[in-house]
């Protein structure tokens, strides 16, 4: 459960997000909204990546100000560009950096990554240059990276943005298989199939929260 | 992963990292302490035999003793005027003995066994909180990131020619400088993310 | 694109990506071949203007860390000097003494630019000139003993000097257009959303 209690977030003199009231105990969430609505801030808060200037979080129980290290093991984090993610030279080494805390030795937590990057069909990718992956094969490889550790929540900002089309329904369809409880950033809707509930922000404030479909009619009226 | 390391099973290969980094900083220290050509010629028919106990395959070894040859042929004549036959023996024997010595080093020893050898010798270290495995993340770390910004900088470098700009040095390194910092700023975003702020 | 907040990510892991990054920037200026000076229309090698750049944009503490990291990956082998150098070779070489220098080098022009309430091109100008000349000081000495001459090693450094010039107002050009881009580089990592 994620609950977020009259949350504010300023960068300098702009109001990023004001009073944000949520409490999502729903095991797929979407927030939708415009460039610049304030969406990825609310987001990051989730994984502790920026802290609310006002108000407070509550990821299962966890506050990202106070126990940021806990909070970054139970919250996953997919970023929109995986180049940015992805930060060791091989597939296999990048999964297996998620692992060096866990106290595994080195060749367990190889054994370990490659596990995994077959479970999420990158099977036999290992060794590969991660650099050299498709556009496809890295966002697979950075959503690994994050699984490997098993976290409770996923958050996913706007991570079909680069993927072509038939890789965006991969990914889609994948993060729907997930026993993870997710909250995905977009503004592409054709990702909110079978989502439980969709959180409109615009200019910093939840304008709608509903179910998705009329949630979304409210979202497409927005931008008209 | 790319290095100019040459794979091999010979004594001065099995040789452990740190005895072989001891012995080139002894013989650095005698190429540049010795002033006498005789001495230094010796130092350096050691060193030659270093390499045939390698058994340094011919096509490494000419590669590395054609570019030496330019430079000591080079450096001779530039020191041949300035200071005197002598000494500009004296220059060329030091300046071939220390160079064939360190490249000795370097092609018998993988990087791998040298982020080891730094990260075994780092353990003492560890309770002034030195994280000894860190050495081969910042390895790892560095070459991802030498692959991104490679990337980057041939975008940059297309983008400047597009707009004619090719033989501008800011129209290249500004927008190359700018998205090497964003490229830094997310990626501290995602290393945050993966815990590794969290001590 | 996304609309990515300013982080305010904790400081390490974000200090530990721009050193990184730099380490990898510096390498990248010496890997990249045929980078177009002026119009001579003979590319020129700008690697030693890398040390200049990170302790002008990063500032003393980052910049120097990101050289010393650069140096310690070049010395345990990997290829990351201009022409594919890599290995001890080119640090006990007569030239390793500016090699030594770029710490140095990245350290002053940090300091410097870092006085500075919001570094513009004198100021700029005046931290990488001085961060060259330190970069001098101990790479003509080394110079030296190698030749055991150290007015000839001076003599010989000449040669560079024009270049080294040309790198040194380079560098500091660039550098202000980048602070001008994005503001509060050198005072923390990721402020760029202000």
């Amino acid at each position: 459960m994620i609950e977020f209690s009259r949350v504010g977030h300023r960068f300098g003199d702009r109001v990023v997000l004001s009073d944000v009231e949520l409490t999502l105990p729903e095991r797929r969430v979407a927030f939708v909204g415009a460039n610049g609505s304030g969406k990825s801030t609310l987001a990051r808060m989730i994984n502790g990546l920026v802290l609310p200037d006002d108000g407070k979080v509550l990821v299962d129980g966890l506050d990202p100000a106070k126990d940021g290290r806990k909070v970054r093991k139970h919250v996953g984090f997919v970023f929109t560009n995986p180049d940015s993610q992805i930060v060791m030279p091989t597939a296999g080494e990048d999964v297996a950096f998620s692992l060096r805390g866990s106290g595994l030795s080195k060749a367990e937590r190889a054994r370990r990554a490659a596990e995994v990057l077959a479970e999420y069909g990158l099977d036999g990718y290992a060794e590969h240059p991660a650099h050299q992956l498709s556009g496809g094969q890295k966002q697979l490889l950075a959503l690994c990276a994050m699984l490997v550790l098993d976290p409770a929540v996923l958050v996913c900002d706007e991570p079909t943005t680069l993927l072509d089309l038939r890789n965006k329904r991969r990914f889609a369809e994948l993060l729907g298989t997930l026993r993870q409880q997710v909250v995905l950033v977009t503004h592409d809707l054709d990702l909110l199939d079978g989502f439980d509930r969709v959180v409109v922000l615009d200019g910093g404030r939840v304008v709608a929260d509903d179910e998705p479909e009329p949630a979304l009619r409210y979202y497409r009226k927005l931008a008209e | 992963m790319i290095s100019a390391h040459e794979p091999g099973t010979s004594v001065v290969h099995r040789a452990p990292v740190g005895a072989k980094l001891l012995a080139l900083f002894a013989l650095a220290a005698a190429v540049f302490v010795l002033g006498s050509p005789l001495w230094l010629g010796v130092l350096c028919g050691v060193v030659l035999l270093g390499y045939a106990l390698a058994r340094i395959p011919a096509r490494r070894w000419l590669r590395t003793a054609r570019a030496l040859l330019i430079l000591a042929v080079f450096v001779f004549a530039l020191q041949w005027w300035l200071l005197g036959a002598q000494a500009a023996l004296v220059v060329c024997l030091r300046l071939v003995t220390a160079l064939a010595a360190a490249n000795l080093v370097t092609l018998t020893t993988p990087v791998d066994d040298v982020v080891s050898a730094v990260e075994r010798w780092a353990r003492p270290l560890r309770r002034f909180g030195v994280r000894p495995e860190s050495v081969g993340l910042l390895v790892g770390l560095t070459m991802q990131a030498v692959a991104t910004l490679s990337g980057i900088a041939r975008e940059v470098r297309e983008a400047a020619k597009a707009r004619g700009a090719e033989r501008s040095v800011t129209a290249f390194a500004v927008p190359f400088l700018v998205r090497t910092l964003r490229h830094a700023d997310e990626l501290g975003e995602a290393l945050a993310a993966r815990g590794a702020g969290d001590r | 694109m996304p609309d990515v907040p300013a982080p305010r990510v904790s400081l390490p892991a974000a200090d530990l990506a721009r050193t990184v990054v730099f380490a990898a920037f510096i390498a990248v200026l010496g890997i990249f071949p045929g980078i177009y000076l002026g119009g001579s229309g003979v590319p020129i090698v700008i690697q030693n203007a890398g040390p200049l750049l990170a302790g002008a944009i990063l500032g003393a503490r980052r910049g120097t860390a990101s050289v010393v990291l650069l140096l310690a990956l070049v010395a345990i082998g990997l290829p990351l000097l201009s022409g594919g150098r890599g290995g001890l070779a080119p640090f006990v070489g007569p030239s390793g003494g500016f090699l030594f220098g770029w710490i140095a080098s990245a350290l002053v022009t940090g300091l410097i630019v870092q006085r500075a309430e919001r570094p513009g091109l004198p100021v700029l100008l005046m931290a990488t000139t001085a961060g060259l000349a330190v970069d001098y000081a101990i790479g003509i000495p080394f110079l030296g003993a190698y030749t055991g001459d150290l007015g000839a090693a001076a003599v010989q450094s000449l040669v560079f000097l024009p270049g080294d010039a040309g790198k040194v107002v380079a560098a500091a050009v660039i550098a202000a257009v980048v602070h001008r881009a994005l503001p509060g580089t050198l005072a923390r990592p990721a402020v760029h959303g202000e």
